[in-house]
């Protein structure tokens, strides 16, 4: 038995045994099983993807018409607030903490996270923060500053109701439920590893979130501080951010953007780790340039910390800081290329199976590098001087957050939901949700970008009837139905798949990492055993003993 | 379409910068291609066929990785040093001494144009000479607004305990639409910007009358309604030169009828709507700062009356 690796973990991870074997509410509420809470994030953050989702919509029914009335503009304000808030802090982080939480104890081999009832503390952290984040609505009115809630406008004599209080401390409680969560994974994936899974094994998702884990754990805590002083601004006086009182109102831009950018390549760094998952399986080939991909990561994590000013060009911080920040913007361009032009080589001479799953990897890396290429636009700052808090941003950052890292997660869901429900999706119905995305994506966001170059600024409840601009409103408008659509679709498919599937099996793709080793779903430790662990692909070396990866040094 | 676009630009200041836009979107059209090209040529040329074999492991090779970390990176220094060049051309560096031809003020939500030296006051429309290039200094008495004329050139916020400098100037006359860009609360879509720019000549006539002061009506309707302006609150908020009326909460109204829009770009400037206008402002605008005062109809007639006299 010397080529079955022990499986790492505490000889007894769950507080109540028995409650992890029973099933009912109970069973899922009291769980502290990794894949129990994985499965609850994933629920929350859909849920709240609704939510977020029906937001957009109520604007898009608003925009689609000039001088429109259907909202009025404290509810629209209120609503473009939540409708970013939510997708950043309660669908975006939260559903790729719960593919972690899900996938990185099973793609290392272990039994469970390191910490299994901070593992639960952090997930019941996440759905408190955003119950009180909605709350909002009922205490008086939810915050009307926009996502980034710019001092002083979020100061009380602008802002009176309790909507930005119920903000910052939502924001609190999910930031302390995000750094929970990071020192857990980083320390599971430190620790837990099954025997053989050197760093340089580990998949790249696994890569990705360990990187992501460490910008969260230096990153929120920026954002924690800011948030309270900005709780001591608003409920007990302070000026920290009141220019008339001595305080500074770009103090809380530099604070608020030193968490900020990093956030925004907390968002996109796992969704890159499903990329260089999905697209090697259904290509049938090895990723190409493991280091260069896992490497670019680390290259991305550090210069992340170095660009929070690209948000701030419009400010007036002077040419010198402008161009000093314009070029670590810039920078970031490189490793990003590497790994688009890495996962391009995956696909290179492969035999490539058009699941939806790759349909969506593939939709990702267009959309992305469409997404990317606007990115630099603004960071060559003149530019960004015209178009920066346009349609042409609006456009942009949906580019990043919906093409990128939504895409990403339909890519990785389509790939992982029969390990996780042990039943297969329907290829057809995710073919037709693919589509209906795609087309619906690019109709509601392409003309945005000729909106903001035709002068139509963001977070506007209304605009007038310039040449052009209704008939773009309008398509972008119709889009975002047609999106509604995809994502009714792929609703239904998981319901109709939950209910009347196709049984997976273990290792339906032919895949090659651990969590393929093991029952669809595995059962509360995971592991019965482990294949021995002597490659990036155990499974692949199973399958080809001929060729093995270890015969090639890997 | 392009009317107000930074791709008609009408400024020296702008030029520049859609220059820069033009080369770089060339450089980004092209990388789009080459990558949609090679995506969809993969994707068709490497699809999966009945009866294939195990296509070739391929680890990776180190020279290409380095031709594509290398590549783009030249390719950004090359953007780096565009972006430079265009930076003075754009937005020229102020010198210490250099005073501000004009102040503009962002408040919630309107904006307020002050003449350094001609000491006229102008709201929301900002008169300009053509070919002039103007320092403005840019002030906010409130939260953080943002100036944007997109055909005359960059961005610049107005940041409250922050003031800014930049340079406006436009080629030929006209008018050039812009709006404020930065979030300012309720009405922020109601925060327009018109600049109209006017031959020399012009501009001087302009600035002239503007310090003129308006003959104040001694009979019928319109005195009645002078008397209105300065018995309910309107004299709390606003300022009508040669009256009592000095406040500067809301915009100064002393040549209100020559105005082009109402309400920073809501209405068209016309009696009716100047009539719904002071009706009923938060049916017009809501949450703007001036509330409905509730006025019987005779009292709007007659401050309408007295309004569209302010030439």
């Amino acid at each position: 038995m010397s080529d079955t690796p022990y499986i790492p973990g505490a000889a007894d991870l769950s507080i109540a045994p028995d409650i992890e074997a029973r099933s009912g509410l109970l069973s899922w509420v009291a769980s502290v099983d990794h894949k129990r809470i994985g499965i609850m994030y994933l629920l929350s953050s859909l849920f709240f993807f609704g939510v977020g989702g029906i937001e957009a919509l109520l604007m898009r029914i608003q925009l689609a018409r000039p001088n429109n009335n259907f909202l009025s503009p404290a509810a629209f304000n209120q609503i473009f607030t939540m409708h970013g808030t939510t997708m950043i802090f309660l669908v975006a982080m939260p559903v790729l903490t719960g593919m972690a939480n899900y996938l990185v104890p099973l793609m290392i081999g272990a039994k469970d996270m390191a910490f299994p009832r901070l593992n639960a503390l952090s997930l019941w952290l996440l759905v408190f923060g955003g119950l009180l984040l909605y709350f909002s609505f009922f205490a008086g009115g939810a915050p009307a500053v926009g996502w980034f809630s710019y001092a002083p406008l979020s100061e009380i004599p602008y802002s009176p109701t309790t909507g930005v209080d119920y903000y910052a401390l939502s924001l609190v409680v999910l930031g302390i439920a995000s750094i929970v969560a990071a020192i857990n994974l980083i320390v599971t994936i430190a620790k837990f590893r099954a025997p053989g899974l050197t760093i340089r094994r580990l998949p790249l998702f696994v890569w990705m979130v360990l990187v992501t884990q460490v910008m969260i754990l230096l990153a929120l805590p920026a954002l924690n501080a800011s948030l309270a002083m900005l709780l001591i601004d608003r409920l007990m006086h302070g000026n920290f951010f009141v220019p008339v009182a001595g305080g500074s109102a770009l103090l809380w831009q530099h604070f608020f953007w030193a968490f900020g950018h990093p956030e925004v390549y907390i968002v996109v760094l796992p969704a890159f780790g499903m990329i260089s998952e999905v697209i090697p399986v259904f290509s049938g080939k090895v990723i190409y340039g493991y280091e260069f991909v896992a490497a670019s990561t680390v290259a991305i994590a550090v210069l992340s910390y170095l660009v929070w000013a690209h948000h701030m060009f419009a400010v007036g911080l002077g040419h010198p800081v402008d161009l000093m920040f314009a070029m670590g913007s810039m920078l970031i361009a490189v490793p990003t290329g590497v790994k688009i032009f890495n996962w391009i080589a995956t696909m290179w001479g492969g035999s490539i199976r058009f699941t939806a799953s790759m349909l969506f990897a593939v939709g990702f890396l267009l959309m992305f590098t469409i997404g990317g290429l606007s990115g630099v636009s603004f960071a060559a700052f003149p530019i960004d001087w015209q178009v920066t808090d346009t349609y042409y941003l609006v456009a942009h950052i949906h580019y990043v957050l919906f093409g990128g890292t939504i895409f990403a997660v339909f890519a990785g869901l389509y790939y992982w939901f029969p390990k996780i429900s042990g039943r297969m999706l329907s290829e057809t119905l995710g073919k037709w949700h693919f589509w209906l995305m795609l087309i619906g994506f690019n109709m509601t966001f392409f003309d945005q970008h000729f909106l903001g170059l035709m002068g139509m600024t963001r977070r506007t409840f209304t605009y007038p009837d310039l040449p052009g601009w209704a008939a773009l409103n309008m398509i972008s408008s119709i889009g975002a139905g047609v999106m509604g659509l995809a994502v009714a679709v792929f609703l239904w498919n998981i319901a109709a798949s939950l209910l009347r599937g196709e049984i997976a099996g273990d290792n339906p793709w032919n895949a090659w990492t651990l969590e393929w080793a093991t029952s669809s779903p595995p059962p509360p430790d995971n592991f019965k055993r482990l294949p021995p662990i002597r490659s990036r692909r155990p499974l692949w070396d199973l399958a080809h003993p001929e060729n093995p990866d270890w015969t090639h040094g890997h | 379409m392009l009317g107000g676009s930074p791709f008609n630009p009408a400024s020296t200041l702008a030029q520049p910068i859609t220059h820069l836009f033009l080369v770089l979107g060339f450089v980004m059209v092209a990388i789009l291609l080459l990558v949609t090209v090679l995506v969809l040529y993969a994707s068709f040329r490497f699809r999966q066929r009945p009866g294939a074999s195990q296509p070739e492991q391929n680890f990776g090779r180190t020279g290409l990785e380095i031709a594509w970390t290398v590549a783009p990176f030249l390719l950004l220094v090359y953007i780096f040093t565009v972006t430079v060049h265009t930076l003075h051309g754009a937005d020229p560096e102020v010198s210490a001494d250099r005073q501000p031809d004009v102040v503009i003020v962002g408040h919630q939500w309107w904006w307020e144009a002050r003449y350094a030296s001609s000491h006229v006051v102008a709201s929301n429309e900002i008169h300009i000479p053509v070919g002039k290039l103007l320092l403005v200094r840019l002030e906010s008495a409130d939260v953080i607004h943002d100036w944007w004329v997109p055909q005359l050139g960059r961005k610049m916020d107005a940041v409250p305990g922050h003031p800014n400098h930049f340079w406006l100037e436009a080629d030929a006359p006209g008018t050039y639409l812009g709006t404020c860009a930065e979030y300012c609360g309720a009405e922020h879509a109601w925060m327009r910007i018109r600049v109209i720019a006017q031959s020399e000549a012009d501009f001087e006539s302009w600035s002239e009358h503007q310090l003129e002061i308006p003959a104040q009506p001694d009979t019928g309707e319109a005195a009645q309604g002078a008397q209105l302006f300065q018995q309910l609150t309107c004299a709390d908020c606003h300022t009508i030169s040669g009256t009592s009326a000095t406040a500067n909460i809301g915009p100064n109204l002393t040549h209100l009828a020559e105005r082009q829009t109402l309400a920073t770009g809501r209405l068209e400037n016309t009696p009716a709507n100047l009539a719904q206008w002071l009706s009923d402002p938060q049916a017009v605008k809501p949450d703007v700062h001036m509330p409905n005062f509730e006025m019987t109809t005779d009292q709007v007639h007659d401050l309408t009356a007295y309004l569209e006299t302010l030439r």
